[in-house]
């Protein structure tokens, strides 16, 4: 009869992390959290975009973590022209290393314990089950136990791999991304800007989402495919240079997004993956704090079920209420970034001219899919299940 | 003493530690801690995807290899690496 040190350990305090144990905690299991590095939330690498409707289910919408509240998005066509449709529900830009230290303090308020600098090097092993993770606490070396692992621990996870569950990221679904923080430039408050073209990056999107007037969290993302020939940096660098020559760079980051679909396996024994580890992000987007927070709930809730009956065969629930909730939908998205990554520029151009000969009310997302889907009839089918479901 | 195979090379002082390599590398070859980076050489197969992935053209492939390259390796797999 093995004791154990916490019904479940996370590893990993990202939204989806520290929402998984918000919620296994909240369902009255005793939960340690595991951070490496020395500050939740930092460094940010994400372009900090959610929709009100995403963030209001877990969180009451705070002034104190939103750089700006956004209503309106404006794609740019490569030939330069653009649409600026509405944004239904609207959303907004959030200021993450804010928006994640009140992520953890909800968890630590349902009761979890979160180290930081708790790097975890290995999985503690007993008779072949996984008991516990090894972790290099503040330079020193220790063994937990817990009942139940939950890996967290973003694009770089290892743990599942530990595990027995294969979640390398193909590099046509990795987007190797460059992203910065610029000051002293003129943007619009509350219109997020995508462009797209092989010019700015090819087979992805770059963006510029306002932080107040004169800031802007700039970035893009391209397929590693594309990455190949010249890289994420590369191109950031270009762009700003072109756009503002004389902006003030406050942060400048390296980062990667799983756009794949959810990883085949998400649960193995008594360890579970949510968030980027599980690839549980929107394929076409990119977004992933929103999916990986509903992941982490779902992980969390099932956790905590798992621990109060005692019955471990229980995690593979899971699996089923996450690919019920919104694996499904990613699924199909993930068909379209296939469709979307073959665009060259005379098809962006195409869709922003036919986007502007919808009538105003008609320039939603949805409509601009439509109108753009008369190049992929392929597509048709599985972009309606989207935007009628 | 043998030549080190590994024809991946990190150039010291540049990475952001992202983690971008580590999520496209298939063999668990990449140690990644918070300002700590190493490649785990008797996993490495050369394959080159984490070079690809790299935004910030941090790791390098060389065919021969680089003279004095410095090449940290756990002594026990997944233990954290003892870095110099
Ligand atoms: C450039 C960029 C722009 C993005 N823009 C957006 C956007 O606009 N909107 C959106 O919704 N999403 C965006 N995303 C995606 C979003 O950032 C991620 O999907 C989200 O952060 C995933 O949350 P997570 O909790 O799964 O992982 P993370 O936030 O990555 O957290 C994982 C945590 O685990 C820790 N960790 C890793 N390994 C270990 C270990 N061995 N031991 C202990 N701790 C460990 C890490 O330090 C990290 O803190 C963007 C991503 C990038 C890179
Ligand atoms: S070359 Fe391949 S195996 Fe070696 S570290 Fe890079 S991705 Fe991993
Ligand atoms: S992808 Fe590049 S910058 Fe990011 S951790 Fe790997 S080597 Fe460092």
């Amino acid at each position: 009869m093995s004791v154990y040190d916490y019904d479940v350990i996370v590893v990993g305090a990202g939204p989806a992390g520290t929402t998984a144990a918000r919620y296994a905690a909240a369902g009255g299991a005793k939960v340690l959290v595991l951070e490496k590095d020395r500050d939740v939330g930092y460094p940010v690498r994400c372009g900090e975009a959610v929709s009100h409707e995403g963030v209001a289910q877990f969180i009451a919408p705070d002034p104190k973590w939103i750089a700006s509240t956004v209503t309106k998005f404006r794609l740019v066509a490569p030939n330069g022209s653009s649409v600026l449709p509405k944004l239904d529900g609207g959303g907004y830009v959030l200021e993450r290393r804010i928006f994640d230290y009140e992520l953890a303090k909800l968890a630590a308020n349902a009761g979890a314990e979160v180290i930081t600098k708790a790097y975890v090097y290995d999985l503690l092993r007993e008779n072949g089950t996984v008991t516990g993770v090894r972790a290099l606490i503040k330079d020193q070396k220790r063994d937990i136990r817990a009942k139940i692992i939950i890996a967290a621990d973003g694009v770089e996870s290892r743990v599942g791999k530990w595990a027995g569950m294969d979640t390398t990221c193909h590099i046509r679904d990795m987007e190797s991304c460059a992203q910065m923080t610029l000051s002293g430039i003129d943007v619009e408050e509350d219109v997020l800007d995508f462009y797209f073209g092989d010019n700015v990056s090819p087979g992805g999107y770059l963006w510029v989402f306002p932080k107040g007037k004169d800031t802007a969290n700039v970035g893009l993302g391209l397929s590693v495919d594309q990455a190949k020939k010249k890289s994420a940096i590369r191109y950031l660098h270009e762009f700003v240079e072109r756009k503002y020559p004389k902006a003030a760079m406050l942060t400048h980051i390296a980062g990667g997004v799983p756009c794949a679909k959810t990883n085949p396996e998400i649960v193995k024994g008594n360890v579970i993956l949510v968030g980027d580890a599980a690839h549980q992000v929107n394929p076409v987007s990119g977004g992933g704090i929103i999916s990986g927070m509903i992941g982490g709930m779902i992980g969390g809730q099932v956790a905590a079920e798992a621990v109060q009956s005692g019955d471990m065969k229980h995690l593979r629930e899971y699996d089923k209420r996450w690919h019920k909730r919104l694996g499904w939908r990613h699924d199909i998205f993930y068909n379209i970034r296939n469709a979307i990554g073959g665009f060259d520029d005379r098809t962006y151009n195409n869709i922003c001219d036919s986007a502007l000969k919808l009538p105003v009310e008609k320039r939603t997302l949805g409509g601009i899919f439509r109108a753009a889907l008369w190049n992929q009839p392929s597509m048709i089918l599985d972009v309606a299940k989207v935007f009628v479901a | 003493m043998p030549q080190p195979h590994l024809m991946i090379h990190i150039v010291p002082g540049k990475c952001d530690y992202c983690g971008c390599c580590v999520g496209v590398c298939p063999e668990d070859a990449i140690e990644l801690m918070e300002s700590k980076i190493a490649i785990i050489e008797e996993r490495c197969t050369n394959c080159r995807k984490c070079v690809w992935a790299c935004p910030w053209e941090v790791i390098e492939f060389h065919k021969e290899g680089v003279a004095g390259m410095p090449v940290h390796t756990p002594q026990i797999l997944n233990e954290p690496v003892e870095f110099k």
